[in-house]
């Protein structure tokens, strides 16, 4: 059996008194999207923020290995080293872009890390030596390749902040997979997007995941979860109450009592959005 | 009896239109819902109601005293109450502090009453009373901004997608419970929700607002039947 991409063991998280995450263990498969569910305050942000660094958990590990076979534990790195080094990437529940950047310098500005090693080659640019020029061209590229997929490409110059919301959340996850990462971390993308764009949105996700990129999705929109979800990690108050595939997951007794609730004619959710 | 009035309504962010001359009725005890595209301006019509913008042309009337213009905190002691896009809540404040904020304008002796009544629909607040808004989940603050909205008890009650990061099983509490309000205590509300067919099913009547202008209005059921209502807004695009 190979080692998952990414294995959380006795994962804990306290703020003073309160036990957000209790030794909570799960695994992302890689080339897979992984959705965790569960009701509000069940810990599902906190574990992100434990994988991406924004907090330094309480207890437990939180291992991802490369496809070369190099592991990190992320516990250990700070924040930008997991983004780097590690190649997590994530995008945040409120919008957090660069309101006042272009939509091109906010995808640019995720690829500082590549630029950094030219900011010496920089000061040669002036003089026309040096490999800064072409790390610019080289970033400037796969920004418009990412603005082409999420359709953006004609507002490259307009202010993020401009753009309608669910551009914006596009956006978020381009600005992500310009950090080139092998797993993508997203919180909630589709909360406020319409049936429509939540369709949109998930085709964007399967394609990817075609890209080999696997996938951590925390979504209440179960639409989009049990659409194109490999296994789902059910949470509620920091424990995993339920896993598997979407289909065990939707009948698991525990899983309707805590979270999706009785199927109800009174209040089905919209057509083929369930069901699809 | 017609609660709320909204006669030819622009208004502007900077130099962009964002609303281009709506026009809108509330009656007394309706539920009417808004639909439309992210973008469309239904959080900026929802804002406006509130005078924050202010509308520069057209006239909006709330139970018959014209309110156009007037100050935002002027328009919340008549008896309005909205729970804004993006929650809004006070992060630094107390769960309990955030409430007794939204009770600011009504009178004290009704305060345990309502506030009851906001943890019967949301026990996870009455859970966490002492601990600050900021650091409640997303779907927490969700739960907040809504409760905060009812503790002012109002006549007319906004709702800018209520529904925004919350698990599927709140979300049908809340749908239920604004159908209940709305039954026993005649509250009136104006929704915005992206769940365009449960907003539907769920309002008397629906507006359907595209690029700042009102395109289409009709009972719930008409606009559900409408094939262009559900190509836009209800199916998804596979």
């Amino acid at each position: 059996m190979t080692t998952p991409l990414l294995a959380v063991r006795g994962l804990t998280m306290r703020f003073g008194g309160l036990t957000a995450v209790n030794s909570l263990d799960f695994g992302a498969e890689r080339g897979q999207i992984t959705s965790v569910i569960g009701p509000n305050g069940a810990g599902k942000t906190t574990v992100f923020n434990c994988i991406t660094g924004f907090y330094r958990p309480t207890a437990g590990s939180i291992g991802l290995t490369h496809p070369d076979g190099t592991q990190y534990e992320l516990q250990r790195l700070p924040g930008h080293r997991i983004a780097r080094r590690a190649r997590v990437a994530r995008t945040f529940q409120n919008i957090r872009l660069f309101a006042g950047m272009t939509v091109l310098e906010n995808l640019l500005v995720a690829q500082h890390n590549a630029l950094m090693p030219h900011v010496a080659s920089g000061l040669l640019a002036v003089f026309g030596l040096g490999g800064h020029h072409r790390a610019e061209i080289e970033a400037i590229a796969l920004a418009r390749h990412w603005l082409q997929r999420i359709g953006l490409l004609a507002r490259a110059d307009d202010p993020a902040g401009a753009l309608p919301y669910g551009d914006q959340r596009r956006l978020e996850i381009a600005r992500a997979m310009c950090t080139r990462p092998l797993l993508l971390c997203l919180d909630e993308p589709a909360a406020g997007l319409n049936p429509r764009e939540s369709d949109e949105l998930a085709a964007l996700l399967k394609t990817i995941q075609g890209d080999g990129c696997s996938i951590l999705l925390i979504e209440h929109d179960m639409g989009v979860v049990m659409r194109i979800s490999d296994h789902i990690v059910v949470l509620d108050h920091g424990t995993l109450i339920s896993e598997g595939t979407p289909d065990q997951v939707r009948a698991d007794p525990a899983v309707i009592a805590a979270y999706l609730g009785e199927g109800d004619e009174d209040d089905l959710d919209a057509p083929g959005v369930v069901a699809a | 009896m017609t609660l709320l009035t909204l006669q030819g309504v622009t208004a502007y962010y900077g130099a962009i239109q964002a609303l281009r001359g709506v026009d809108l009725e509330v009656s007394q005890g309706e539920i009417v819902t808004l639909i439309g595209a992210n973008g469309a301006g239904k959080s900026t019509l929802m804002m406006t109601i509130c005078g924050s913008p202010r509308a520069r042309d057209g006239r909006i009337v709330l139970d018959g005293t014209d309110i156009t213009g007037r100050p935002t905190h002027e328009i919340m002691h008549m008896g309005l109450a909205q729970a804004p896009e993006g929650r809004r809540i006070f992060a630094r404040m107390s769960v309990h502090e955030n409430l007794l904020m939204g009770a600011q304008v009504v009178k004290m002796r009704d305060y345990e009453r309502t506030r009851d009544l906001v943890f019967t629909l949301f026990p996870r607040l009455k859970e966490r009373q002492a601990q600050r808004g900021g650091t409640l989940s997303g779907g927490e603050q969700q739960m907040l901004a809504i409760g905060r909205a009812l503790m002012s008890q109002p006549r007319l009650l906004l709702l800018d997608e209520p529904s925004l990061g919350l698990a599927p099983l709140v979300v049908r509490g809340i749908f239920s419970a604004i159908r209940q309000l709305n039954r026993e205590t005649g509250l009136t509300v104006l929704l915005v929700e992206q769940n365009a067919f449960q907003a539907l099913r769920l309002a008397h009547r629906g507006y359907v607002l595209v690029n700042g202008r009102i395109t289409m209005a009709g009972s719930g059921a008409e606009l559900l039947a409408r094939p262009e209502i559900r190509a836009a807004y209800l199916e998804g695009a596979h």
